[in-house]
């Protein structure tokens, strides 16, 4: 039975004190990963890299080309009354201030969009609804994509960006928040069957600046998730916060980096995830660099993953490197189980049905997470996704159950 | 009236070194109404009868029968077993995270039930019940077992017997681990069950304390996997001032 499920928590390049040397794992720094705007300095990879070494790269291997088109997705934004929405070249200076990228789709994504989509909320301006970027698969074309969310200071709001349809799709997000502004940006990736997703978030957060970061995967074949996020101000604040729920063949990942680059900032990662079916994986990496003037740093990051059936596999990998000892609080915390018997016998011995137990056990897997969104219509609709998923879960069970399983 | 009927109850365990028996053979017969003690040292079997009749997956029935009013209750699933009338309050009860005692309360009465108990007279029933188990308001609330002391974690499962009124009720080491405020709270609530509802009580020990507090009208010795001796109340008293020294001397091999 547990030979066809592979849990990993690979904790042996987690780094919990001061005390670690570099010289080490000289590539698991993440200080010093190549980063560059030009595809001369990333080049395709093979696999074998360590941002690459969980992923199946021959699926992305269409993303990793320079020339992706622009005709696979349709855009539409519908914004708040106060926010605005601009089509611009990719010569605006507001473009590329958010970090360099980090990876092959990051850096392919970037030269290849010849235009981005700028959605601004302007200084002061407290948008009264959320503002959503609907991006709709059309064609299969490789297609390159980028979006900056630039929340001027002390704007306050949502946007909510939701990819859906079939496409192939390689995209930057950057996100801009400035000093004391209040940034809410879900994405949720709700994609057909056969979808492929790469997208590099690069974030950046101001002086007293809060940024509540959404990631929400249920559907495609790969979705491959790099948020990055960087303090550029004392007192900013970040919330990551993801779900997910893969299925039968899919493959997830969602690879974190907070980098604390100045003093007296606070990061929270959670991300929370459910398996079912053969071949469904999920990778989980969560890096937080605190650099040696990030005194006063205080962050936790969390991963579980809810192994429903046979067959699945999920990666959680939670790396912490700590180059001052001056800090508030850090902290991490990965778990990987298989769905738990004793709670089923215990809500079954109790009269509850098996299809309702399990239901009730994975709801209340997510239940704190969905609450911690803080966007009422992204929640409803999550709660759905996770009660038609669950409706694939039953007949998955029923399909182990049966008593030879092609394996 | 409802009958609880074990005959010649055969049952295994499954470890890593194959199939183990535990049970060998017990005959037991609880009528409405009635409270059955078993008493017997650690080891005897006493808490796999209970996980067994409620259908754990770790217990193997080998041979032997158990129906509840003639039903076949071997034959049922674990839910099944709940809902034709069978609870069990477990000596380790499990947490269930992000799953609120209110919402497990109502969901496990409807299924039980088979419609969902009325809106106005269920809040107050929930209210009452917990007032009654010195449960705090607040606890509805909260994820089921999720942080509960010991204490809470019993009086939460005698809460459910109350609330979900089965005919049948076996009481898994119920006592064990709580002080006597906290026994006599909880011994109070079965009272009340059997007071109100007429439910048979299979009440396992190992300590005759509890005994005390809810009046057994039959007691049974539980050594090595069946019943060693029977009688009345009366046989807790010897079992107090004696122990199980004489059951477990002779011949009772603890594996």
């Amino acid at each position: 039975m547990t030979a066809t499920t592979d849990l990993s928590t690979d904790h042996s390049r987690a780094v919990a004190d001061g005390a670690h040397s570099h010289g080490v794992v000289p590539a698991g720094s993440r200080a010093e990963r190549k980063t560059s705007f030009d595809l001369a300095d990333i080049p395709v990879p093979t696999g074998r890299e360590e941002e690459w070494r969980f992923s199946p790269v021959a699926r992305l291997q269409p993303l990793f080309d320079e020339d992706l088109g622009a005709g696979g997705v349709l855009t539409t934004v519908v914004e708040a009354p106060e926010v605005k929405v601009e089509i611009v070249g990719k010569d605006d200076p507001r473009l590329g201030t958010t970090g360099k990228p980090g990876d092959r789709t990051a850096v392919t994504a970037w030269n290849a969009a010849a235009e981005a989509t700028v959605v601004t909320l302007p200084a002061e301006a407290v948008a009264t609804d959320v503002t959503s970027v609907r991006v709709e698969g059309v064609t299969k074309d490789v297609t390159a994509q980028h979006l900056l969310v630039h929340a001027e200071h002390h704007a306050e709001g949502v946007v909510v960006i939701d990819h859906r349809g079939d496409a192939t799709l390689n995209q930057t997000v950057e996100i801009v928040v400035e000093d004391g502004a209040h940034l809410t940006l879900v994405t949720v990736q709700d994609w057909a069957d056969g979808a492929v997703h790469a997208s590099s978030h690069r974030a950046r957060i101001g002086r007293d600046a809060k940024l509540k970061h959404v990631v929400v995967t249920f559907g495609g074949d790969v979705v491959r998730l790099t948020p990055d996020a960087t303090f550029t101000g004392e007192g900013g604040e970040v919330e990551m916060v993801g779900l997910y729920f893969a299925d039968a063949d899919q493959h997830q990942e969602h690879r974190l980096f907070v980098d604390h680059a100045v003093p007296r900032c606070k990061s929270r990662v959670t991300y929370k995830g459910a398996l079912q079916g053969a071949g469904a994986h999920v990778v989980w990496v969560g890096d937080v660099l605190i650099q040696a003037e990030a005194e006063g740093t205080d962050t936790y990051e969390l991963n579980r993953n809810l192994v429903l059936t046979d067959g699945a596999r999920a990666d959680s990998v939670p790396n912490l490197e700590i180059e001052t000892g001056e800090i508030e609080g850090a902290g991490h915390a990965s778990a990987t189980g298989r769905f738990d018997d004793e709670q089923l016998f215990y809500l079954m011995a109790r009269g509850i049905p098996e299809v309702d137990a399990r239901r009730l056990v994975v709801r209340g897997f997510f239940a704190e997470l969905i609450e911690q969104i803080g966007v009422a219509s992204v929640e409803d609709r999550l709660l759905a996704s996770i009660e038609a998923e669950l409706e694939k879960s039953m007949s998955v069970i029923t399909g182990v159950a049966a008593p030879a399983p092609a394996e | 009236m409802p009958t609880l009927e074990i005959r010649d109850l055969h049952v295994s365990v499954e470890t890593k070194e194959g199939a183990k028996p535990i049970l060998r053979g017990v005959d037991l017969t609880i009528n409405s109404g009635e409270t059955h003690a078993i008493m017997g040292p650690n080891g005897s079997g006493k808490s796999t009868l209970a996980s067994a009749l409620a259908g754990h997956p770790k217990y193997t029935v080998t041979s032997g029968t158990a129906t509840l009013d003639g039903e076949d209750l071997l034959a049922m699933t674990v839910d099944e077993r709940a809902r034709a009338g069978l609870f069990l309050a477990m000596q380790y009860p499990v947490e269930v995270p992000g799953v609120s005692v209110a919402n497990f309360l109502r969901t496990a009465k409807t299924a039980i039930d088979g419609e969902a108990p009325a809106l106005r007279t269920w809040g107050k029933e929930v209210k009452g019940a917990m007032e009654n188990l010195r449960i705090d308001s607040t606890f509805a609330e909260r994820s089921v077992n999720e942080g509960f002391s010991g204490g809470e974690k019993k009086r939460h499962e005698i809460l459910q017997m109350e609330l979900f009124k089965p005919h049948f009720a076996i009481l898994d080491e119920t006592d064990s681990g709580l002080d006597v405020d906290a026994l006599r709270v909880v011994s109070e609530g079965v009272n009340r069950a059997k007071d109100n509802t007429d439910v048979g009580v299979l009440l396992i020990t190992h300590y005759t304390r509890i005994l005390r507090y809810i009046k057994p009208d039959f007691v049974h010795v539980f050594v090595d996997g069946k019943i060693a001796e029977e009688g009345g109340p009366e046989l807790a008293e010897q079992l107090e001032e004696n122990g199980y020294d004489k059951y477990v001397g002779t011949g009772a091999t603890m594996a």
